[in-house]
């Protein structure tokens, strides 16, 4: 199978200051010789408590993080070292999906508008094709139409994260990073939206990189599965062994948190 | 066959502006002493507004009709300083956001103090004892009296909330959804701690949540609730294993499951309303 993605060494340290004439000076290792590949097709899920680094780990591969150290293999091009007009072409292939669809749509656009910026940004520029396209994408996650004159807040959480799927898928990416898509949502909008992204991962042959701190969602999401902890990469493989077959203690006690599965008392 | 220490009938909430509308719509159901009820649903299903109504901190523009019944004595009745009396030293409550909860400026040992203050005339000495045994009590270090709420971890601030809900040894702990803006090995001790002084204390617990996971782990009964009425109720085991309701079964489809790799069915809502309509 073709890897997507391949990842070597990530760092990145994080200074922080202390007292008024910052004398005490703390490093915070967000990522520690993190490596990893995602193969096409497949979803790799990002398990680890808050301050583990997952989120970091996503915003370095779409360079909103400047990384330290390490490198980052996409599709064959070696992602860090682009700059302009590349950077912007590699840009396309991998969207972002994020946690909190309040706070990811602007709510002075309508729907057409926020659906529309990234497709004027990367240049289509025939007015009948993209508006085509925002009808076709924004049929295909569940919402019709006539929504797209409405703004973010006339929807709910449920339909927000839709049109922050619809946004991101519009430009046909390879790889979309999912950060923590579902944790705002109710147990019953999360079946909708992880079968909505299932579905379309089959439709379009996507590569998913799911970040999320609830093992049960990626039992059922996901092919791999890498564990974090204080930065670093504590364990890695397959989904299912991983959950029958934890090596590490720190996996060992994530899997025993999940709720339900403690032992009841007495 | 154990007392019940709440016991709710009837319990409608509506708006002031239309009171056709019902946010809950007549419910009745009783918390058994030294036992964990869990209210269940999804958000808007009323679950919020049923526990802020048990300790009268409903919003004024809500109306409530019906009654709730506290050790025979019936909330909705009292006066504005008879409820106060009993917040905190009977009825104690935990909210789902520690840090929106906890006062920024003051330390957390001036805030437990406080909470035990309102209710007690003991010298200044003894209180300060009690803060401590209290901080003992759900594991947060003494030294760490002095700290103010956002030197404290998510996990370490939900702490400082229960030891205050502690602070007078209530009879009932409403605790809505305390754990869900925590991570899952914080979440797992927090329910733990919850359950142990639930036991030490001989407390009862109304607990709402949205996550059958936690609900498997720390309820004895359970209730669901759907569009502001109860659709379901009754012993843990049987809600979760053995749903009569058609929402029930519904819901639990979605939930995942840690063991195996159950199909997850979104609820066909229409499927669901013509279910419904046949009970």
């Amino acid at each position: 199978m073709k890897k997507l993605l391949q990842t070597n060494n990530l760092s990145k340290t994080y200074v922080q200051t202390q007292g008024f004439f910052s004398r005490v000076r703390t490093n915070i290792h967000a990522l520690d010789s993190v490596s990893f590949s995602i193969n096409q097709g497949t979803t790799m899920a990002v398990v680890g408590e808050s301050g583990s680094g997952k989120s970091t780990l996503a915003k370095s591969l779409v360079r909103l993080v400047k990384l330290d150290k390490g490198s980052v293999k996409f599709n064959g091009i070696d992602l860090l070292s682009l700059e302009g007009e590349k950077l912007k072409s590699v840009r396309k292939d991998i969207q972002m999906i994020f946690q909190d669809p309040y706070a990811s749509l602007n709510p002075r656009l309508n729907i057409l508008q926020i659906m529309e910026e990234p497709l004027l940004i990367h240049n289509y520029l025939d007015i009948d094709a993209r508006r085509k396209k925002i009808e076709d994408f924004i049929e295909r996650v569940g919402l019709s139409v006539s929504d797209l004159k409405k703004y973010p807040h006339q929807f709910s959480g449920g339909q927000r994260q839709r049109i922050g799927i619809a946004r991101a898928l519009i430009l046909e990416p390879k790889l979309v990073i999912c950060d923590e898509p579902v944790s705002a949502l109710d147990v019953s909008v999360q079946a909708q939206i992880l079968k909505l992204l299932k579905d379309l991962q089959k439709e379009f042959g996507l590569t998913y990189l799911f970040i999320t701190h609830d093992l049960r969602i990626v039992r059922h999401v996901a092919d791999d599965v890498m564990v974090m902890r204080h930065g670093k990469l504590v364990e890695e493989g397959k989904t299912d062994i991983i959950f029958k077959n934890p090596k590490n203690q720190y996996t060992k006690d994530l899997i025993q948190s999940i709720p339900g599965l403690i032992s009841k008392r007495n | 066959m154990k007392k019940n220490i709440l016991k709710i009938n009837n319990l409608s909430i509506t708006t002031k502006v239309n009171t056709n509308l019902y946010l809950v719509d007549s419910i009745s159901f009783s918390v058994k002493e030294g036992k964990t009820t869990c209210i269940v649903g999804e958000s808007g299903s009323g679950k919020s507004l049923t526990a802020l109504s048990i300790i009268r901190l409903l919003s004024p523009q809500l109306k409530m009709s019906g009654e709730i019944l506290f050790n025979n004595e019936d909330i909705c009745k009292m006066s504005e300083l008879e409820i106060r009396q009993k917040r905190g030293l009977d009825i104690a409550m935990i909210f789902q956001e520690p840090m929106t909860s906890l006062n920024p400026v003051l330390t957390i040992g001036y805030q437990i103090k406080e909470a035990i203050t309102v209710h007690s005339d003991s010298p200044n000495n003894e209180i300060n004892k009690k803060v401590e045994e209290l901080l003992m009590l759900v594991g947060i270090p003494i030294e760490r009296v002095n700290s103010y709420p956002d030197e404290l971890s998510g996990g370490q601030r939900q702490r400082v909330m229960i030891a205050m809900a502690m602070s007078c040894n209530p009879n009932l702990l409403i605790a809505d959804e305390p754990t869900t803006a925590l991570d899952v090995t914080v979440q797992a001790q927090i329910l733990k701690l919850l359950d142990d002084l639930k036991s030490k204390l001989n407390m009862s617990m109304l607990f709402i949540t949205h996550d059958f996971g936690v609900v498997e782990d720390i309820a004895d009964d359970v209730i669901v609730m759907f569009k502001g009425k109860i659709v379901e109720r009754g012993v843990v085991n049987q809600v979760l294993k053995k749903p009569k309701h058609p929402y029930t079964k519904a819901l639990l489809g979605c939930v995942p499951d840690a063991l195996g790799k159950k199909q997850l069915t979104p609820i066909d809502y229409e499927k669901l309303d013509r279910a419904m309509q046949r009970i």
